[in-house]
């Protein structure tokens, strides 16, 4: 089979030379790396994948069995409206980019470079989940997220490949070259390069971190650079599962802590093998608070040039927003001053990474209420989750250097480390997560720590045999 | 304000060109009323571009037109006068980057004199019949001798520090302490005296090599030239310099091999230089018989009015896209020629044009991104052209059609102004590469190219249309001060030289100063210069 056969695409692949010249040398290369770097062990099962064969509604959703290695990670992008123009910053109402402008070629490189590292770099976090899967329907989530984000790895190496000529393939090379963790050769965001070494932290990450992804490709999609447009607004309907599996999940881990606690005669979810409200609540700390560092600096003269050249708009930027300059008003935002916290006003532009966190903020509380909605629904009245204050636990950023609580108040250093235990991960609490993941590879079975699903995968039922061991497993 | 750099002697306004066997006499008689604008007037010799590109054009002819000639003396037709320097007014009125490029050409101009006495063996007197201030004591210091007139009250100096609060930006301080080795703390007493320093004092600390009384000084200028003269071998016959004027419409320049296609929007300019058509002359008979007509010189006079006019009449373009059309045989074998023939002085003169002009491209204010693509012709004195160039793209074609190729004019007989090649500057730090590239003989495709470092990137043609439409876009998006200034640096590489020293340092410094409150504010010195207010400083040092 030809390349071009091989590789599902809305691009016109059969018949450019371009392309087709950069992803002979890469293809091999990511092959490679999704051997030695993706899920370990699974390679050779079979799984039941979603494959998007196509960007109409028929055909980005195909279900089947699927080894790994062979899974056909394509390229599409959403059909291009021929009368886009750029819709916000100094060049609105120009017609939209169909190619990189000169004088944007290294602002633009950078947008894509830093979201790509991310969808390989999560991969390689995960890499180990699978051998501790608490069930046979979460090891496909999880398998299907990491295809997924293999997917989002290509959609950004297409980009790069087609619109940044050498430079575009150099850069394609380095992202299979980086690695998650490594001292040497780190991905790109500090984030990335933690291990995701239990479920509940993968629930985290998907929950959390992902939705960063999500608020940053929806800025993109707003992109007056057409191509990098339309590749996220594909890669978003994707995103959205990876949402689910997180919120969902936590859910599903808060609803047996709900079950174990009330089980229990002293009321202790551990003693039932599950994880306890305090400690999923200390991991949502930890989770929250590393993904907000996501977003950029609170005051960022980048993010102002990102949307003055109109490379980066905000959340719905067309759909939410009237005023497209962002040259007229400012965002209040609390910043520390003499040891207080005071309102300052922020010229709009300089706060657009603010403005995205905002929507992310409120997006992570809607989770949380639902979260909530499950712990009442089990009859328990006494404790809620929160999200905590997008000051607490920063290490980067205009809060960095400050101690803030949960709840975003200015406290000192030593209030901070008595009660840091309270707050977040001890290694204590990691000891015991961690071991209670074991792995649960018969259908419709169920780790003691996480309740089932409400449903299976596309209609099927939840002991669906949603991966086929090809090698019997203890 | 359309400014042409093509003149003739019957035509000069301002100077008067005579010749007495191996003694040329250039006489400076400026006219008050005929500068390039109407509101100033060039009172006192003073001198405007016009005036200059007069100067330049006869330093030019009497090199070939009048290869007998030995010594150039330069002096004055108005009395008790040689010449007030740069005019005021006419400075003051300008813009700054018309300023900046009347001082790049009035520099380039004197160090063509230089380059005329060092190269062609044409030494310069100048001859201070009188009053001698600022730019004319820069001319006069780009002479090889200085005769001054002993009247008890003509001086020389240079007031532009005190009177002016700017530089004698045109090689002055420079050559003051480079050049004529005055020790510097005369130079500092000497460059804020405003009257200047006339007499034995002059001789004594080596402003002027000799001073002559009023009733001696017109024997001593004969005697004094004719014995510079003596030193030049006899030379000749010259040839005749045809002019040299494009055929211009609203976007273009076309001369016979070279031209050039402006964009004002996007800001680009595309110089395309056709090389030689028909057969070479190959022998020093053929050279001199082919004359002004021949490509090897032709080409780069039109190249270098085509620079010029870029220059001063394009300011807002800040990319130049070099492109050549031709055989890479055929301008190898011009090349070759020239240099088997060097002892010949009309070879020896193409050859020092070319570098001349390859060095006017150097100090040029614009960037410059070589395109070598199907058809081009970059091989010898063209390569220059890319190595001149601040990067180089190159098509990489499947059957290797595109080449480069180096001659000998790529192997030091088109210095820098720092003296090194361009190979050399390229390869700062690693000789063994120049010798690697003088050693291949054979036209070089682009990855071997790519391999050798003679050009930056080499792309295919898959690549190509997108990787130079980028590199175009963005450097035409970037600062141009930024990048006149990143160029500058980056362009000359290795040893200083009176030359780099004046355009890297003096130039730099003087284009500062031109910018600043205390020169050109409303209450700066060149603005209340001839007013009856004195101007007003802003103290900070910076």
């Amino acid at each position: 089979m030809s390349l071009h056969d091989s590789i599902p695409n809305n691009v016109d692949l059969g018949h450019d030379r371009k392309l087709l010249r950069a992803l002979e040398k890469w293809q091999p290369n990511f092959k490679k790396w999704w051997l030695d770097m993706g899920p370990d062990g699974f390679q050779e099962d079979l799984i039941w994948l979603r494959t998007a064969i196509s960007v109409d509604a028929s055909g980005w959703a195909h279900y089947d069995y699927v080894r790994m290695p062979d899974y056909r990670w394509g390229i599409f992008l959403t059909p291009r409206d021929k009368k886009r123009t750029i819709d916000f910053g100094d060049n609105a109402r120009h017609e939209a980019w169909e190619e990189v402008p000169g004088e944007l070629r290294g602002m633009l490189r950078r947008i894509i470079v830093t979201q790509a590292d991310t969808e390989p770099a999560s991969v390689e976090q995960q890499r180990q989940l699978g051998k501790t899967a608490p069930s046979l329907y979460d090891l496909r989530n999880l398998f299907q997220v990491n295809v997924e984000e293999g997917r989002h790895l290509w959609a950004m190496v297409h980009l790069l490949h087609q619109y940044f000529g050498r430079d575009g393939r150099e850069e394609a090379e380095a992202l299979l070259e980086r690695r998650s963790g490594d001292a040497d050769k780190p991905r790109i965001l500090s984030t990335f390069n933690e291990p995701t070494d239990e479920w509940l932290s993968f629930f985290m990450f998907t929950m959390f971190t992902d939705r960063d992804g999500k608020y940053q490709l929806s800025a993109l999609s707003e992109s007056g650079f057409d191509p990098l447009a339309r590749a996220t607004q594909f890669m978003l309907t994707e995103e959205a599962f990876h949402l689910f599996v997180g919120e969902t999940g936590v859910d599903r881990v808060v609803r047996r802590a709900c079950e174990a606690q009330l089980a229990d005669p002293n009321g202790d979810a551990r003693n039932q093998g599950a994880i306890d409200l305090p400690t999923i609540q200390k991991w949502i700390h930890f989770w929250f608070s590393s993904a907000v560092e996501l977003f950029g600096g609170e005051i960022s003269s980048n993010a102002a040039d990102y949307f003055a050249s109109g490379l980066k708009g905000r959340h719905h930027e067309r759909k939410k927003y009237e005023d497209h300059t962002a040259l007229e008003g400012v965002y209040r935002m609390p910043v520390v001053e003499g040891g207080v916290l005071r309102e300052e006003e922020v010229p709009l532009r300089n706060a657009m990474n603010e403005i995205l966190r905002d929507e992310y903020v409120a997006d992570c509380e809607r989770a949380c209420a639902r979260w909530n909605k499950t712990i009442r629904d089990a009859g328990i009245t006494d404790f809620q989750l929160a999200i905590p204050s997008r000051r607490f636990n920063r290490s980067m950023g205009i809060y960095a250097d400050h101690p803030f609580s949960p709840t975003g108040e200015l406290i000192s250093p030593e209030q901070f480390e008595a009660r840091r235990s309270e707050w977040l991960p001890t290694p204590e609490d990691r000891a015991y997560v961690r071991s209670l993941m074991k792995p649960c590879y018969e259908p419709g079975e169920f780790a003691s720590w996480i309740a089932p699903p409400r449903k299976g995968v596309k209609g099927k039922p939840v002991d669906f045999e949603y991966v086929k061991f090809t090698t019997p497993r203890a | 304000m359309e400014i042409s750099f093509d003149t003739h002697p019957d035509r000069y306004k301002h100077w008067k060109l005579r010749f007495d066997g191996a003694v040329a006499r250039l006489t400076m008689d400026v006219q008050r009323d005929a500068g390039l604008r109407g509101d100033y007037e060039l009172k006192l010799n003073s001198y405007d571009l016009g005036v200059d590109i007069e100067l330049a054009d006869a330093l030019q002819r009497i090199r070939f037109e009048h290869p007998e000639v030995g010594a150039v003396i330069i002096d004055s037709a108005a009395d008790r006068v040689f010449c007030a320097g740069a005019n005021i007014p006419m400075l003051s009125s300008s813009t700054h980057a018309f300023k900046v490029n009347f001082c790049k050409f009035t520099n380039e101009t004197r160090l063509y004199i230089e380059d005329a006495s060092e190269h062609s063996g044409i030494k310069f007197l100048a001859a201070l019949n009188g009053t001698c201030a600022g730019g004319g004591y820069e001319l006069a210091l780009a002479a090889d001798e200085i005769l001054l007139i002993d009247d008890g009250s003509s001086a020389v100096s240079l007031p532009e520090v005190p009177l002016l609060a700017v530089l004698p930006g045109t090689g002055g301080l420079t050559r003051l302490v480079d050049k004529r080795k005055v020790r510097r703390d005369r130079a500092d007493v000497f460059c804020t005296t405003s009257e200047g320093i006339r007499g034995k004092r002059a001789v004594e600390w080596n402003l002027v090599d000799a001073i002559a009384p009023r009733s001696q000084f017109h024997e001593a200028v004969r005697t004094r030239a004719e014995k510079l003269a003596a030193k030049k071998p006899k030379k000749g016959p010259g040839i005749a310099l045809d002019a040299v004027v494009p055929e211009k419409d609203e976007a273009s320049l076309r001369y016979r091999y070279v031209a050039v296609e402006i964009d004002e929007t996007a800001r680009i300019a595309k110089l395309t230089m056709h090389g030689p058509d028909g057969a070479p002359p190959k022998t020093a008979d053929e050279i001199q018989a082919a004359g002004a007509q021949q490509w090897a010189l032709r080409a780069f006079r039109e190249l270098d009015d085509a620079i010029l006019r870029l220059r001063v009449n394009h300011e807002a373009i800040g990319l130049v896209l070099l492109h050549t059309r031709g055989d890479v045989a055929a301008v190898r074998a011009v090349d070759e020629a020239l240099h088997a023939n060097r002892q010949h002085w009309l070879a020896n003169e193409i050859l020092l044009l070319q570098s001349r002009v390859l060095r006017r491209l150097d100090t040029s204010s614009k960037s410059f991104f070589a395109i070598i693509d199907e058809g081009s012709c970059f091989a010898g004195s063209l390569f220059e052209l890319a190595l001149a160039a601040d990067r180089s793209y190159m098509l990489e074609d499947d059957d290797g059609k595109v080449t480069v190729a180096l001659s000998p004019a790529n192997a030091g007989t088109m210095p820098m102004w720092t003296g090194l090649s361009r190979l050399q500057t390229r390869f700062y730090g690693e000789p063994a590469a120049v010798e690697r590239a003088l050693g291949v003989h054979d036209p070089i495709a682009a990855a071997a190219a790519a391999d050798l470092g003679l050009v930056t990137v080499a792309a295919d043609d898959i690549d190509w249309e997108d990787d130079v439409r980028i590199a175009i876009e963005e450097r035409a998006s970037l600062s141009p001060d930024a990048l006149t200034g990143m160029e500058a640096s980056l362009r000359f590489p290795g040893p200083e030289t009176l030359a780099s020293k004046i355009f890297a340092r003096l130039s730099a410094w003087q284009n500062w100063i031109f910018q600043r409150p205390n020169a050109v504010g409303p209450a700066g010195a060149l603005t209340k210069y001839g007013q009856p207010e004195r101007p007003c400083f802003d103290w900070t040092r910076c």
